[in-house]
């Protein structure tokens, strides 16, 4: 293929926002509309996966689009954080697509074609935040994103469907409009400049105060990063189907808020700015709190799903306290869990979802004996707890160790604990779940039932997913290598 | 010719008035109306393009120079207000004979385009003339025509908002006038810029002090600024859809321009700011109004009356940057009038389309018309997001202006509370989305179709102007604050 980079750049974005006007078009052909979502899927992670070799090359990428004021631009480059995220939610929005098929059919949901159209539109922004150049660019695709998620979330139309729409809307635009654009607005004015630089762009003698004020407002106003007090839109997103919790909700969204608080951290205050802020202390025990609080509240969660929602809420917290951690390991264990989380929670999501699609369960304690109706299915499960707990065999394990690193690094003992603490918890909450399938019995049907599974497509999206877990266990190099590379960078990324 | 374009803006719609009663037939008279208006905007173009290049324009009307006849004067800031009043009026006309047949009788559909006209003279009059005395005459035109035109409305609560309008209109119009005399006491002269060389020699006295404060009082009632707001919510939701739409997008921002031309070309900003306590009076008025208006937006169950209550708001982000009397703030006030030109003609023309298929705009009648008016609704909530201020739309660089230049005044809270006030937005606006596309039709009810293009063409004209100006903003912002400048600069 002979496009250059910049295209293949363009592309991502534009690509899945072109594709609903195929989806819409074959809106009565069932097979020819997935089939553009597919295709699609395919050709995006291919063009990310060409940046991504390109970078290795020693490329660099800028893209200037328009001008929208005065020295506010749509621009898009292209740096190792940005590089992570978008690989991964390229890679999972083909997965989630299979996924979708099987289970959108198999649920004979309604209004298919609107649910395409806006996945479509949401990963496109996804990519538009993944690979934008400055605050600016990222916050309008910030924007965009929690926009086309809302039909999502309100899929079902029901009255439930519309309260949790109406949370989720009302905390993610109060807290983007009223604190996120607020601190955007007062860097803009200090800084001078919003685009993403190594080491921050706040002149040296700016008041430590104003700026720690201003970090606050960072921290509450991603409300995508689900900080408590505005985690609630989390949970109460859940009443959305399946697919759409898996991928917003483990992947896209919840990713776009991390991935948002990770960048500002690093690239617009800078590491070194940001140990000296006299609110990072405080921001850090708050994410700590969330984690723990999190991790309490998920356990007891009795709906699967919301169960699950909780523990994203603490997971979360995690790649905050990276972020907030002010270190370089920090950094990386954060940027590594973005990936790790993202290929375990994506993969219980899915587990979830087939569990309802099959046999109409969506409570924790109805799952007793499940693991011999449904064997793929929850051993799948059982690995992925895994990886969000952060031991061997699955890729969370070294996100987690870095993260333990950092917190040592920076002699932040209380955080080690609450780390240390969390993943008891986690372990608390989430292998009960694996052993009500395999150790206990179905108390309703005591004779041998068969195997029903879900069907296939969800089963295919569930075995990649839980061998990408593996895979990053065994192989997480390419992975360290792009979050080590993320604060000394100068030859990989931004051109100037 | 081109030289006469000054006289031209006003005498065009002026004379195309009466020339309406030659031609009687309503479709003619449309055609004629919607032309008379088209000419005006293209003059309007004209103007501002050369204003731009070459400067200030002086017209002396009938020859008589300056300050003994009158004079018209234009520069970037009426260049650019006239701008707005033309390109909204000639948009809204394309939707106004299919809107009319449904709200208004046969008969008086001449009648309507005669004071529609009329009304319009009014507003370009007021923004083009240099002259104190001139500006009540056209503002008695266009009050006038403005009542009638209110009166018109469905039903008989028309009249009640009409005449509730008529008293506060006649008495802020009296203030204006009682300003000017006092202006004319002092000076002799009733020239805005000899008004504005001759004012500093006598500004110390205590009758200067009274004609600004009776003027400005005035301005405020027309501008509908909380709290003299009350005549505005009834006036926009019983008048003729058109009306509204037209009204909404202009009338007050002619207001705004009168303050704006007084306080800072006439009078001065060391005399408005610093000898009067116009900064914390303005201020404190424009939050209140932005929070007040919006709260009451969201218990309003007529959809014409959560818009309305919703200007009310929207002229306190105008009043907040007006009152910083910085370069920064007054640019992001003159951005917000061309940008709520833009959300509030979109809104209520749409709203237009609603009841000229559905007969009401009450909010329970939204119940499933996302289904049923796929072109309208996604209007409605495009309009509406730009209300709210997203990103890509006019709404945000207004926003974004005004934000920046509260910062860069050291208003931090002021800031603060301007961004939670737009989240009072998200409330009404989705009130609507909810019900439009979450609720069933009521049982029983008839199904309605989709608006007619007449309407459905100028509504979408309105609003890819709200995205084309969110994205390409260099026209509007470089106007504004060119316009701006200029009133920093130089007296007019």
């Amino acid at each position: 293929m002979n496009l250059s980079l910049a295209t293949l750049l363009q592309l991502c974005v534009l690509l899945p926002i072109f594709a609903t006007l195929g989806i819409v078009a074959l809106r009565r052909h069932q097979n020819l509309r997935e089939a553009v979502s597919i295709g699609t899927s395919v050709l995006v992670f291919y063009a990310v996966v060409s940046i991504y070799l390109g970078l290795q090359g020693g490329a660099t990428i800028d893209v200037n689009w328009l001008q929208i004021l005065p020295g506010l631009s749509l621009s898009f480059s292209v740096e190792p954080l940005g590089m992570i995220f978008s690989l991964i939610a390229s890679f999972l929005w083909f997965v989630t697509i299979v996924y979708a098929i099987g289970y959108m059919r198999g649920h004979n949901e309604d209004h298919q074609t609107r649910f395409y159209c806006c996945f479509a539109i949401a990963i496109g922004s996804v990519m538009g935040v993944a690979f934008a150049d400055n605050l600016f660019t990222l916050f309008i695709f910030y924007e965009i994103l929690t926009l086309s998620t809302y039909p999502l979330v309100t899929h079902a139309g029901t009255e439930a469907a519309k309260k949790g729409g109406r949370v989720y809307l009302g905390i993610l635009l109060t807290t983007s409009i009223g604190f996120f654009l607020f601190a955007i607005l007062g860097t803009w004015v200090i800084a001078g400049t919003l685009d993403f630089t190594q080491g921050g762009v706040f002149p040296a003698g700016a008041n430590t105060a104003v700026l720690g004020f201003i970090l606050v407002l960072f921290i509450f106003g991603i409300g995508k990063a689900a900080i408590m007090p505005f985690h609630r839109w989390l949970p109460a997103a859940m009443v959305a189907p399946t697919p759409v919790s898996a991928l917003l909700h483990a992947v896209a969204v919840v990713k776009a808020g991390v991935f948002t608080v990770m960048k500002v951290c690093v690239l617009i205050f800078g590491i070194d700015l940001l140990s000296v802020l006299p609110t990072t202390q405080s921001l850090l025990y708050l994410a700590g709190a969330t984690v723990l609080l999190a991790s309490v509240i998920a356990m007891r969660q009795d709906n699967l799903k919301a169960r699950l929602a909780y523990s994203t809420v603490g997971q979360l917290g995690y790649i905050t306290i990276g972020a907030l951690l002010a270190s370089s390991m920090g950094v990386v264990g954060g940027s590594m869990h973005i990936a790790m989380h993202a290929f375990g929670k994506i993969t219980l999501f899915f587990c979830a979802g087939a569990i309802l699609v099959a046999v109409h369960k969506s409570k924790v304690s109805q799952l007793d004996g499940l693991g011999r109706r449904m064997p793929i299915t929850m051993t799948a499960f059982f690995i992925a707890s895994l990886g969000i707990i952060g031991i061997p065999p699955a890729g969370g394990t070294w996100s987690k160790w870095y993260l333990l690193m950092g917190t040592m690094d920076t002699q932040q003992w209380i955080i080690l604990v609450i780390l240390l603490i969390s993943s008891l918890l986690n372990i608390a909450y989430l292998l009960p779940i694996s052993m009500r399938a395999f150790l206990f019995k179905d108390p309703t049907s005591n004779a041998a039932v068969g195997i029903k599974e879900a069907p296939l497509p969800c089963l295919i999206a569930i075995g990649i997913t839980t061998v990408g877990c593996i895979a990053l266990f065994i192989y997480p190099q390419p992975l360290y290598e792009l979050a080590s590379s993320i604060l000394q960078t100068s030859s990989i990324a931004h051109g100037q | 010719m081109l030289a006469h374009l000054p006289i031209l803006q006003v005498i065009v719609p002026l004379m195309a008035a009466p020339a309406c009663l030659i031609l009687r037939r309503p479709q003619l008279v449309w055609m004629f109306t919607l032309l008379a208006s088209a000419l005006a905007f293209i003059i309007s173009i004209l103007l501002l393009q050369q204003v731009m290049q070459t400067g200030t324009i002086s017209y002396e009307l009938g020859g008589w120079s300056p300050p003994w006849g009158i004079e018209y004067r234009i520069d970037k800031l009426n260049a650019f207000i006239a701008l707005i009043i033309s390109g909204v009026s000639t948009v809204v006309l394309l939707a106004a004979q299919t809107s009319i047949e449904k709200e208004i009788p046969q008969d008086k559909h001449t009648l309507f385009y005669i004071l529609y006209l009329l009304s319009l003279t009014g507003m370009l009059g007021i923004v083009t003339t240099g002259d104190a005395f001139n500006v009540f005459v056209f503002l008695e035109i266009s009050s006038l025509s403005a009542y009638s035109l209110i009166a018109l409305g469905r039903d008989r609560r028309a009249l009640w908002a009409s005449f509730q309008y008529l008293i506060m209109g006649t008495i802020g119009a009296t203030f204006i006038l009682i300003g000017i005399g006092l202006m004319y006491q002092m000076t002799g002269t009733l020239n805005m810029a000899d008004l504005a060389t001759r004012l500093p020699e006598v500004a110390e006295t205590r009758t200067v002090t009274t004609a600004y404060v009776f003027f400005i009082v005035g301005v405020c009632l027309k501008l509908a600024l909380f709290p003299l707001h009350l005549w505005l919510p009834n006036a926009y939701a019983h008048a003729p859809s058109i009306v509204t739409a037209f009204f909404a997008a202009t009338s007050t921002k002619v207001a705004a321009y009168l303050l704006i031309r007084f306080t800072f070309s006439i009078f001065g900003v060391s005399f408005s700011f610093t000898t009067l306590p116009m900064e914390t009076l303005f201020l404190g008025l424009g939050l209140l109004g932005i929070f007040v208006a919006s709260t009451v937006a969201i218990y309003q169950d007529n959809i014409k009356h959560v818009f309305a209550y919703s200007s009310v708001a929207q002229i306190g982000y105008m009043i907040v940057g007006f009152s910083m009397s910085t370069n920064a703030g007054l640019s992001a006030m003159l951005l917000h009038v061309f940008n709520h030109a833009l959300m509030k003609g979109a809104l209520f023309l749409a709203l237009g389309a609603v009841l000229y298929r559905v007969g009401s705009t009450q909010l329970r009648d939204f119940q499933g018309l996302g289904r049923q008016m796929p072109l309208t609704m996604p209007a409605i909530v495009l309009a509406g997001l730009s209300l709210i201020g997203v990103p890509l739309t006019v709404g945000f660089v207004s926003k974004w202006y005004l934000v920046v230049a509260a910062i860069e005044k050291g208003w931090w809270p002021v800031a603060g509370l301007v961004l939670l006030a737009s989240l009072l937005a998200v409330v009404y606006v989705w009130r609507i989305v909810e019900t439009a596309y979450f609720k069933a039709p009521v049982v029983g009810k008839e199904l309605v179709q989709e608006a007619p293009m007449t309407f459905l063409i100028p509504v979408w004209i309105l609003v890819s102007a709200n995205v084309y100006f969110g994205i390409d903003t260099r026209i509007s912002v470089d106007i504004a604050t060119a316009a701006a400048q200029s009133l920093f600069g130089v007296v007019p």
